[in-house]
């Protein structure tokens, strides 16, 4: 248990099945099509910086609009039974277990025009376009990722002493206060692992805006389809994504440590 | 804080609302006469019907649960093993450890997948063998455990370190300590990092279309790759009747349950 | 919780250990792997033939049935992972080039006895010039689909309709770097068949000029969006067309005035296949009257094989968005396989005009 050793099977497994796709494209990137070192894709890359933004605009918005949803979800759950709660954490997952696509279509047919929530809206007397916009792709980005919100941030919670936050209470401390020193400071590891678990996927995921999304393009659409035709961009733009997606990641961890380090 | 019970019931079943209205989309598109996923006309039941005569796609669904099972299951013990052992690290190695552990996430699905495909293709041009479900199982391992990590992590960090020594000092040795004291404390986690394995791992696409060969093939492939002439009814068929056998089984195990609690208390 | 999950993960695995004893049968004549299409072979639903299960039954030789979404996946695959195929369905451009980087391999004609089934028209393309390599399975062209009451009025008469002002904002376009790119090219006067850089880049004004009038880019999308009436019109593949209208009474057909794409889907044996007799006796059991029949009524694509069109209702024969005319078919042209600098120029600068 104390043992690093215990890391070693996944240091060995990562070394290959990690190392070896990061060193393959390490490699492409500055390649051209004859395998000599160029900087062209790179160039070719930063071309596309306004589709990164986009992108990266659109993973933000979603994973802090899961964050707002998922946080007194969790909270709530994590005060009922222990039974109750495990039930209700088997609900949240099952309709991940359906066809993404199929799932991604039935938002298709709800957000159209005509569908069932445009003609309960037009009934109220409003009309507005519901799908092929930014709306529609966080609709479908939250949809597809809150449970990878609610599930980390439900399990550190049921952690939280309930005397805990009576105590709290008793002394005198207003709902306001109990949050900022008690609920939310304690959450921060779970917080970390959801927004990972959000953001990261849904800075390079695919399909989503191009189901729901109007003409725009996120990056993980535009990398699968350079990457099916010109592998060297392809590569390329996925390293410039991991680079800066990496930086998010260290800097939430940063920010994590610290805050903990606080308490 | 009784007070707050009626409006977080209502906003649980928001959320509910949410997550599931997709899912009666298809359910009502699987009963649609009409091979379209706009027009309904006519009710019928014979989408069901092709279901079970649609050889490729019942083979790619016991393909993707047997595959989803054993990724899930391997990716919960090798992630939560690691977990553990990245957690005994200090500072920057810890640090450095983590974060190279969440590169499968990072990457993009077509470049993971197409990079495995190269270096299966190599070992196997080595050692004589062809992709199929190893390759692919390996591959879902690979990008399942990072989840896993992440999972457990917050939970050893909020665990008391001394827990285990006092286990130890009990008389516990290493193995059973762990069993008894750490395993239950991060029993939470693991269980989430579980579910999620086997979500991601039973709707890849991407990753399980390189490595998969000639001869094996999962559910999503089959269904996104027939999406050029959809054929929405019947998928929707096959996964409603997905669900319903999952929320059968989770009503069934939740009875038995709460039977043998009340016996329990009697 | 813990309990929950095992028994979960029992039954999902019993499910698929039971799914597994189900599907037991021996084959005395090995085996074969096709790799086609998704939805590109009649499956036995609805009535129709299931081509795989007769096959199997008629020739004891067992499928191994895997799909692909585009070309360019099956010629990655082909070259670059170590599975080997049996057959394959490339469509011509794509034939030109798996014959010239030597990944197919040359059929043995006399071992395809039905080979006479198919009509002389489609044979000895400029993909194939002497016809050894590849049989043809399926064509079709890309014509436009578009709703009569959407289009505000106006005669829809070709691609230029694709750029119409009126239609702003009901406007579909192709998600294909090759098909789009060759709608512009045939207003601009570029050639769609063998492209240069330069006809590209007048392609690629031409289509950054018609981005803000579209409403989006779409694939297998386009069947939602013109049979739930979300879109005026769009372009796509003639066979889909048809199924299209079939559920959406408003839905009506342009074969564009300005000539289009003429395509011939084909079947190939790569040069890894490790059954090549398996493989011709499968293809020859594709060439066969009913079986062709069977498949040209499922795909909804044109046939090339001469019995099975007269075996086909009259109303789909006499179609002429399905069997154009010859004088239409000679405004058409066929894809030629580009240099790779160019195809890969095309594919970028396709990316390029989404990505703006």
């Amino acid at each position: 248990m104390k043992s690093k050793k215990l890391a070693l099977p996944y240091a060995i497994w990562m070394a290959v099945f990690t190392l070896v796709p990061l060193v393959l494209i390490l490699i492409n990137s500055f390649q051209d099509s004859n395998g000599n070192f160029t900087w062209d894709n790179m160039v070719k890359a930063w071309e596309y910086r306004d589709v990164f933004l986009y992108s990266l605009k659109i993973a933000l918005i979603s994973t802090l609009v899961c964050l707002l949803l998922a946080y007194p979800m969790s909270y709530m759950i994590s005060r009922l039974s222990e039974k109750a709660q495990s039930i209700i954490i088997m609900l949240i997952t099952v309709p991940m277990w359906m066809n993404f696509l199929l799932r991604l279509l039935g938002w298709v047919i709800l957000l159209q025009d005509g569908g069932p929530i445009d003609t309960v809206l037009n009934f109220i007397g409003i009309d507005i376009q519901l799908k092929d916009n930014d709306f529609a792709v966080i609709l479908g980005m939250v949809y597809e990722f809150l449970p990878f919100m609610i599930m980390p941030l439900h399990t550190v919670m049921s952690k939280i002493d309930k005397s805990l936050i009576e105590a709290a209470q008793d002394l005198g401390a207003n709902p306001f206060r109990v949050f900022s020193k008690i609920m939310f400071p304690l959450s921060i590891p779970g917080i970390i692992s959801g927004v990972t678990m959000v953001f990261v996927p849904s800075a390079s995921t695919f399909l989503v805006a191009k189901y729901l999304g109007g003409n725009r393009q996120m990056i993980g659409d535009i990398i699968e389809a350079t990457f099916n035709s010109n592998r060297n961009i392809g590569s390329a733009l996925s390293l410039c994504l991991m680079v800066v997606i990496l930086i998010f990641i260290i800097l939430a961890n940063r920010f994590g440590d610290e805050e903990a380090v606080g308490v | 804080m009784k007070k707050y019970r009626i409006p977080s019931k209502l906003y649980m079943l928001l959320i509910f609302l949410f997550l599931y209205a997709p899912i009666a989309v298809f359910i009502v598109l699987s009963f649609n006469e009409n091979n379209s996923a706009t027009n309904i006309e006519g009710f019928t039941f014979k989408w069901y019907a092709e279901v079970f005569r649609d050889r490729i796609l019942m083979d790619s669904l016991k393909n993707s649960l047997i595959i989803a099972s054993l990724a899930a299951l391997i990716s919960t013990i090798l992630g939560t093993v690691a977990s553990i052992g990245m957690y005994n690290f200090k500072g920057a190695p810890r640090k450095l450890f983590q974060t190279l552990s969440n590169i499968p996430i990072i990457n993009p699905e077509i470049v993971t997948g197409f990079s495995l495909m190269l270096f299966f293709t190599f070992l196997g041009n080595f050692a004589g063998f062809e992709m199929g479900f190893l390759t692919v199982l390996l591959a879902h391992i690979g990008f399942c455990t990072p989840y896993v990590i992440l999972s457990v992590t917050p939970k050893l960090r909020q665990m008391d370190d001394h827990l285990y020594d006092a286990a130890r000092d009990l008389g516990c040795n290493e193995i059973k300590a762990f069993f008894k004291v750490v395993l239950f404390e991060l029993l939470p986690g693991i269980i989430s990092g579980f579910l999620i394995s086997f979500t991601y791992s039973l709707d890849d696409f991407v990753i399980s279309y390189f490595t998969c060969g000639p001869k094996f093939q999962t559910m999503p492939i089959v269904i996104y790759n027939s999406m050029r002439r959809p054929r929405y009814p019947k998928i929707s068929a096959l996964s409603t009747m997905l669900f319903v056998v999952i929320i059968t089984i989770l009503i069934i195990v939740n009875i038995r349950d709460i039977k043998a609690s009340k016996k329990n208390k009697n | 919780m813990k309990k929950m999950i095992c028994l979960a993960l029992i039954c999902l695995m019993a499910v698929g250990a039971a799914l597994t004893l189900g599907g037991c049968q021996s084959f005395e004549g090995g085996e074969i792997n096709v790799y086609n299409w998704g939805e590109f072979i009649s499956d036995g639903s609805d009535g129709s033939m299931n081509v795989i299960a007769e096959f199997e039954e008629k020739y004891n030789i067992k499928v191994n049935y895997t799909t692909y979404e585009t070309n360019e996946q099956l010629y990655t695959m082909l070259k670059e992972s170590n599975s080997s195929y049996d057959v394959i369905f490339p469509s011509d451009y794509m034939v030109e080039k798996l014959i010239a980087e030597n990944l197919v391999q040359e059929i043995n004609f006399d071992n395809l006895s039905n080979y006479k089934n198919v009509d002389e028209a489609y044979k000895n393309k400029s993909f194939d010039p002497d016809n050894k390599y590849s049989v043809p399975y399926s064509w079709g062209v890309v014509a436009l689909c578009y709703n009569k009451t959407m289009v505000n009025g106006e005669e829809i008469k070709g691609f230029s309709d694709l750029w119409n002002e009126n239609l702003k904002g009901k406007i579909l376009m192709i998600d294909n770097s090759r098909d789009a790119m060759a709608i512009a090219m045939t207003l601009t006067g570029g050639d769609p068949t063998n492209a240069t850089k330069a006809d590209i880049d007048k392609a690629y004004e031409k289509l950054v000029e018609q981005k803000p009038l579209l409403k989006k880019y779409v694939m297998d999308l386009v069947f939602n969006e013109m049979e739930g009436s979300q879109a005026a019109i769009a372009p796509y593949y003639a066979g889909d067309i048809y199924t299209m209208m079939g559920n959406n009474e408003d839905l009506d057909y342009c074969l564009p005035e300005e000539g289009s794409n003429y395509f011939i889907d084909s079947i190939c044996i790569p040069a890894s296949a490790k059954n090549k007799e398996g493989a011709e006796k499968f293809i020859n059991f594709l060439l066969e009257a009913e079986v062709a029949k069977a498949n040209a009524e499922y795909i909804g694509y044109s046939t090339p094989n001469s019995a099975a069109f007269e075996l086909l209702d009259d109303e789909v024969k006499n179609n002429p968005l399905i069997y154009p005319p010859k004088e239409y078919l000679d405004k058409c042209y066929l894809f030629a396989n580009l240099p790779q600098d160019v195809y890969d120029y095309m594919q970028t600068k396709f990316t390029d005009v989404k990505a703006q």
